[in-house]
């Protein structure tokens, strides 16, 4: 396909975003991988890792973008289908561990050694295979969108009230994979991972083939959210967003539209946490924490909402930021992130993606009355 | 071409941030420094006990530098805020060691963020000292564990409660690893000793738990059995506050039914008022209130440092003590900051404690302490009730968990192993 | 103990056969000072011996810890702090003798078990004293101890008692000690029958106890008695069930109503709601410490001074953020969001940097520590009671100032219909300032309240936060009565819960539980009715 025919597809910004993503994707592995340290092009490995890192979060706040900025569904559980599709990819990792634990049992992770776990619970079973594992990273935030959304959308629970039961069912979560009883490590998660199909996770060529997959999602998910909202179907779904009683009264199930969005969206935010995992060496219950949803969110926002390359965008600069200044100000970097926030949100209503426009000159005074959280209603 | 232009600008900004976020903060020539990594949470929720240990850091670089440095060199701590997010622990690590430089790293405290580092530790062969009381249950070749294992704290405080007569037992913790593996240990123990399952008591809770009447009630409940009871607690941080006040209100008694706790010091306590809490236990390896010479220099250090008198010491920080002055004896050992030659150097470094005793760094990168059994008092402070009479070695794997009974850890040359089997004779675990 | 009880039944003796050993009361209390615990306690038995009445104030001062050895001569003194010096007094006469450093005293240490020995020796030194409820007390403590050398003690005292009351529990207390003693089976059948009239949870403690030392018939009779008070007290554990859950949907409310609020009334998702309630507890904190330098009398009133300084601060920071940062967003709710988001990053550092990341000690006044205890086991501690009254008082307060004043009238104007408000004349920028600063304040006043029973540290704010947007969600947005029927259905339900199925799990059932309901009722409890909901 030539340029010129995603041109319309992708937008200016948009073919700007998704070439650069490809430089970046096959740029950093490449001077990672072959050239050799202490060369002014050498990318150093840690900076692989933080990168692959930010493109997970990129692809979360994408998938959050796709639901919030194209569908007006503000869901403040996101993390929870992110660390769905942890675990999933986690507990393959867990696995594959095999009799390398430090117990050395074959058969059991070491955290069910330790607590006296005599047999593998049901649910681990089948994570040895990596077809199962990817099925479930698909699967595992999938249905329980699907459950979800089924609910919820044709109870036509919508603005804050579907935020907030969001909220809760991210927390309930958390709450549950936080019990040891569970048969999820508990608050230490699925940690010590050795391979992954076969590649050890600490080898710098693994390193750059999990980054430039991550790039590889997140260009693709880009690409099928581009054509999804401009479809005719996308056309739609904007029309719930601005009017979801008028889009009803046209005929359109909308709940119908919703679920699938939805679903979508959750199995993206499932994909980006799967690639996380192996990246970071870690998956616990923290993952599915209201505020990391939440952060997700304001990772959207800032980077400029229904834009889709903005939240991407938005996301990995407010983790370098942080990555930055967590190790230059330790004392101070709450109060830049919140002041960031705010004037951001005061005088970039548009996010980094409204940059376009410019700079808003003066905050305007409220016109509308004020409604009850119906953002786009 | 506006739109254009709009892009390029935030384009160009995302990649000035992206690109300092990834450059080293310091930019000191290599050998005019050591740098030692500072790995503690500045902010979230576990910044209350970590904050402490930071200072503590800062103040025993300051101390070791106005004592002419280490090999010649001036020391420098590199401060990071993880905040309490564990993969932000594992990121930070890898930019102490990669992009900083450090030495060695101090850092972690809860047991996730120790869980978090550990592989970025192994892969670039440093060093991390671990200051906090733990589950056990593990030897890293990288980490050295200066906080207690479950037999310098847990097994002691059972002991001289029984001694004390009590014959009925509840065990109440944090749902996570640590109170896991030690109420584990705990039952095994008790067991062993002839205490009956229905005598003993399990309840979990989640981190920051804060309504603690039912349980509380419970346990006053399971105590009216006719024999002495007694709660050993691995409630962690934040929830001990509302939990000990729920005992307080309820009436619960140091006298009817002590409560026992590990991971509750004087820091803890100066959160809150201790007046109706007096007799309640708690056993470490420091207190504030031990009256030695180094100890009192400790604190008074501790004071001008922080340039507040009221500022409390607790355990962890006199592990950080004891863990920097290995680490800078196995430097001046070794004569070089290399990872693997302090590893070397440093198993057997004795260096002072703050108790008036030494400490030893065991080949399973574990130390000797002593295990003190206190009592809070009215001010805040804890009393010492009971001591062991020597040192206690710390035990990385338990005799009490049958995973890992048969498992030792011995870092020399030529065993150099972390988990080797004794029955099977192979170096990695139990097959 | 064995040793111990002998010594003081001839203690008993010796006091009233009125035959005072001329000791050196003095060479007793210096012993105190000398070997371990063990040694100690039978330095205390000893001087109890004595019989001397100034050995109440030196077993008050050992278990105060006020007790000192001198490191020089081993010497016994009650000392003082101030500063570094100690102000050295005797034990036995309080006269003044001198004064010494820190490092050259030590203090005498008590355990656990010393300290029970204490208490028991003071109670039965003290069953006749002047004061009745001390002398109540005394009774109470040995009926928990079941103490049997304190009997020939206890029964002079019955027979010179004339408060029926004290009398009473002092009979039982008997009854509790003649079980452990040596009197005939008979005697201890007709204690045992006295005992199976009490209600509560120590005496079926007791009497377990009992049980597990003798045989029959005495063992079945103990066993059944021990049996009929339980069965007596589980018919309370429902009631106790719904006071749990009322003081935890208390807490609840207070932590909600400021949010019904801002979020609620004014439609702002101030994720800032829980630092405002963090400002509260600090707050209450400083006020505290004010007082304890300045009126250190009348500290225990600090928290009474400590609500409308509360309550002020967080209204004006509230203000001060409304007009900073909210004022610009109206009519973009779901951006308020970010922007409050900041405005709590920035408020907890900045707590943070001013007081330290650690906790800070708020004391509960005297009028506020304890507990209510009935017979039949029921407890209500006294702290819960004053949450509870006072979170129902704010949300009266709430709804009489929105029904009634002139600004609860502009406020529900703005709400429903801001053009129309602003063109009768009302300043619909003072009114959301007021607002705002109103639902913050509340969030200050719920700090007041949560500093008695949870942490005072900056993350306070953010353990509640999640539950009050789930509790104001779940009444129904906008509905204050709908927050105040949410934080009940919750807390009580959750307190049913948790004794079956554990507090996590209790938990999670009320998430999910909220979830579902929501289904039902997408406008939660009490939906808004009219054409401006549905905008």
């Amino acid at each position: 396909m030539s340029a010129q025919s995603f041109m319309p597809l992708l937008g200016r910004a948009g073919f700007i975003f998704l070439a650069l993503l490809t430089v970046v994707g096959i740029g950093v592995p490449t001077l990672n991988l072959f050239t050799t340290p202490g060369s002014l092009l050498h990318v150093p490995d840690y900076v692989v890792t933080l990168g692959g890192k930010y493109l997970c979060y990129a692809l979360l706040a994408l998938s959050v973008d796709l639901v919030w900025g194209y569908c007006g569904i503000l869901s403040l559980g996101h993390g929870a289908f992110f660390a769905l599709g942890g675990y999933a990819m986690g507990m393959y990792m867990m696995r594959q561990i095999g009799a390398r634990g430090v117990y050395g049992n074959a058969e059991l992770p070491d955290f069910m050694v330790f607590l006296n776990w005599k047999t593998l619970p049901w649910y681990w079973h089948g994570f040895e295979y990596f077809p199962f594992a990817i099925l479930l990273v698909v699967l595992a935030p999938g249905v329980l969108a699907f459950v979800f959304g089924w609910f919820a959308f044709r109870s036509r629970v919508t603005g804050v009230y579907l935020s907030i039961i969001t909220q809760a069912m991210t927390y309930a979560l958390l709450l549950a994979f936080f019990r040891n009883d569970m048969g999820f490590g508990g608050n230490n998660g699925l940690t010590d991972f050795k391979d992954i199909l076969g590649f050890p996770v600490q080898a710098a060529g693994t390193r750059a083939a999990l980054f430039l997959l991550s790039a590889l999602a997140l260009g693709t998910c880009f690409i099928a959210a581009r054509v999804i909202v401009n479809s005719k179907f996308g056309k739609i779904i904007i029309g719930i967003r601005d009017a979801e009683s008028r889009t009803r009264f046209l005929g359109y199930r909308v709940e119908h539209f919703k679920l699938f969005i939805f679903v979508i969206s959750a199995i993206m935010a499932g994909v980006a946490g799967a690639l996380y995992v192996p990246q970071v060496g870690i998956i616990n219950p923290s993952e599915f924490a209201p505020s990391n949803s939440i952060e997700a969110v304001i990772w959207a926002a800032f980077g400029g909402r229904g834009t889709l390359w903005g939240a991407a965008l938005g996301a990995i600069v407010i983790n370098a930021v942080k990555s930055y200044l967590t190790g230059a100000l330790p004392n101070a970097w709450l109060f830049v992130l919140g002041g960031l926030a705010i004037v951001v949100t005061i005088y970039m209503p548009k996010g980094l993606a409204g940059l376009f426009a410019g700079w808003k000159t003066f905050p305007t005074m409220p016109k509308q009355a004020i409604d009850l959280g119906e953002a786009a209603e | 071409m506006t739109n254009r232009r709009g892009f390029l600008k935030s384009t160009v900004a995302f990649a000035a941030l992206a690109g300092a976020a990834l450059v080293p903060q310091y930019a000191f020539a290599e050998g005019e420094t050591i740098k030692v990594g500072i790995l503690h949470s500045l902010s979230g929720t576990m910044a209350i006990s970590e904050t402490t240990l930071k200072d503590v850091m800062l103040m025993l670089i300051e101390q070791q530098n106005a004592k002419g440095g280490l090999l010649g060199k001036k020391l420098e701590g590199v401060v990071v805020d993880p905040a309490s997010n564990w993969p932000l622990f594992a990121e930070k690590a890898r930019g102490l060691i990669s992009g900083d430089k450090c030495a060695a790293v101090f850092g972690c405290w809860t047991s996730v963020s120790r869980k978090s580092v550990l592989p970025v530790f192994e892969e670039l062969n440093s060093l991390l000292f671990y200051p906090v009381q733990y589950e056990g249950e593990e030897s890293s070749k990288n980490v050295f564990y200066t906080g207690a294992a479950p037999n310098q704290q847990a097994i002691p405080a059972v002991d001289y409660l029984m001694n004390e007569g009590v014959k009925r037992w509840v065990l109440a913790g944090t749902d996570y690893v640590y109170p896991r593996t030690t109420n584990k240990i705990l039952e095994a123990y008790l067991t062993l000793k002839g205490v009956a399952k229905e005598d003993i008591m399990i309840n979990y809770t989640p981190f920051g738990h804060s309504d603690w009447q039912t349980i509380v009630s419970d346990v006053k409940k399971f105590g009216s059995a006719g024999k002495k009871t007694a709660v050993v607690s691995t409630i962690n941080g934040d929830a001990n506050v509302p939990f000990y006040k729920e005992l307080g209100n309820q009436g619960v008694k140091a006298t009817d039914i002590p409560v026992v706790a590990f991971s509750v010091g004087e820091e803890e306590l100066a959160g809150l008022d201790t007046k109706p809490l007096v007799g309640h236990l708690a056993a470490w390896n420091y207190f504030m209130s031990i009256d030695t010479p180094s100890n009192a220099a400790f604190i008074k250090d501790w004071h001008a440092f922080t340039k507040k008198d009221a500022r409390t010491t607790n355990d962890p920080m006199e592990a950080h003590y004891i863990g920097f002055n290995m680490w800078v004896a196995a430097v001046t050992k070794a004569g070089t900051t290399d990872s693997d030659a302090v590893q070397d150097a440093i198993i057997g470094v004795s260096v002072p404690n703050l108790t008036g005793g030494y400490a030893a760094m065991l080949p399973n990168h574990h130390i000797t302490k002593p295990v003190f059994i206190g009592e809070i008092q009215a001010d805040g402070q804890i009393d010492v009730v009971w001591q062991t009479t020597g040192l206690v070695a710390g035990d990385e794997w338990s005799d009490f968990l049958p995973g890992s009974k048969d498992l030792i850890s011995d870092w020399r040359k030529p065993l150099h192993c972390g988990n080797f089997n004794v029955v099977t004779a192979k170096c990695g675990g139990a097959s | 103990m064995g040793a111990f009880r002998s010594i003081f039944t001839s203690l008993f003796m010796l006091i009233f056969v009125s035959v005072a050993l001329a000791q050196d009361v003095g060479v007793l209390v210096d012993k105190l000072a000398l070997g371990n615990f063990t040694e100690r306690g039978a330095a205390i038995s000893a001087l109890v011996s004595s019989g001397s009445p100034s050995v109440v104030t030196v077993l008050q001062a050992l278990e105060d810890g006020r007790l000192y050895a001198r490191k020089s001569d081993h010497k016994v003194f009650i000392a003082t702090p101030s500063g570094d010096i100690f102000k050295l007094a005797d034990p036995l006469s309080n006269s003044d003798s001198g004064q010494a450093p820190k490092t050259d005293i030590e203090k005498i240490k008590v355990n656990n078990s010393l300290r029970e020995m204490i208490s028991n020796a003071m109670s039965s030194l003290t069953l006749f004293s002047k004061d009745a409820k001390v002398r109540k007390d005394a009774a109470l403590a040995i009926l928990k101890s079941g103490d049997a050398s304190a009997l020939p003690a206890l029964e002079k005292a019955i027979a010179a008692e004339n408060d029926t009351a004290v009398a009473d529990i002092m009979r039982i207390a008997a009854a509790a000690a003649t079980l452990k003693s040596d009197r005939p089976e008979e005697a201890k059948k007709t204690a045992i029958a006295t005992l199976a009239q009490q209600t509560d949870r120590d005496t079926a403690s007791l009497l377990t106890a009992y049980a597990a030392s003798v045989s029959d018939p005495l063992r079945s009779q103990a066993l059944a008695a021990a049996e009929k008070i339980e069965v007596a007290l589980s018919t309370w554990t429902a009631v106790q069930n719904i006071w749990f859950g009322f003081s935890l949907a208390s807490v609840l409310l207070l932590a909600a109503i400021g949010l019904a609020i801002t979020f609620g009334v004014m439609g702002v998702i101030n994720m800032a709601h829980g630092e405002m309630v963090m400002l509260g507890a600090y707050t209450t904190y400083v006020v505290e410490q004010l007082f304890q330098i300045y009126v250190p009398d009348a500290s225990d009133y600090a928290i009474v001074a400590a609500i409308p300084s509360a309550f002020f601060i967080s209204a004006l920071i509230g203000m001060a953020i409304e007009r900073s940062v909210i004022r610009f967003l109206y009519g973009r709710p779901l951006e308020t969001l970010l922007a409050t988001w900041g405005v709590s990053l920035i408020l907890q550092q900045a707590v943070r940097s001013i007081f330290g990341p650690t906790n800070k000690s708020v004391t509960t006044p005297s009028w506020m520590s304890g507990s209510i205890d009935f017979s039949n086991g029921l407890s209500f501690t006294l702290n819960r009671i004053a949450i509870l009254i006072f979170a129902l008082a704010i949300f009266a307060a709430l709804i009489l100032l929105i029904r009634y004043t002139s600004l609860g009238l502009q406020m529900r104007s703005v709400t429903q219909n801001r053009p129309m408000a602003n063109a009768m004349g009302i300043r619909s920028s003072r009114v959301d300032a007021l607002t705002f600063g109103l639902g913050s304040g509340i969030a200050g006043l719920a700090g007041v309240a949560l500093s008695q029973i949870d942490n005072v540290s900056p993350n306070l704010g953010q353990s509640y936060i999640i539950d009050s947007f789930l509790v104001v969600v779940f009444g129904g947005v906008g509905n204050l009565w709908g927050t105040l029927a949410g934080a009940l259905t919750l807390g009580v339900a959750n307190k049913f819960l948790e004794p079956f199925a554990g507090a996590v799990l209790a938990k999670i059932f009320i998430l999910v539980a909220v979830i579902l309901f929501i289904q039902k009722k997408p406008r939660g409890l009490f939906a808004l009715k009219g054409r401006w909901v549905d905008a």
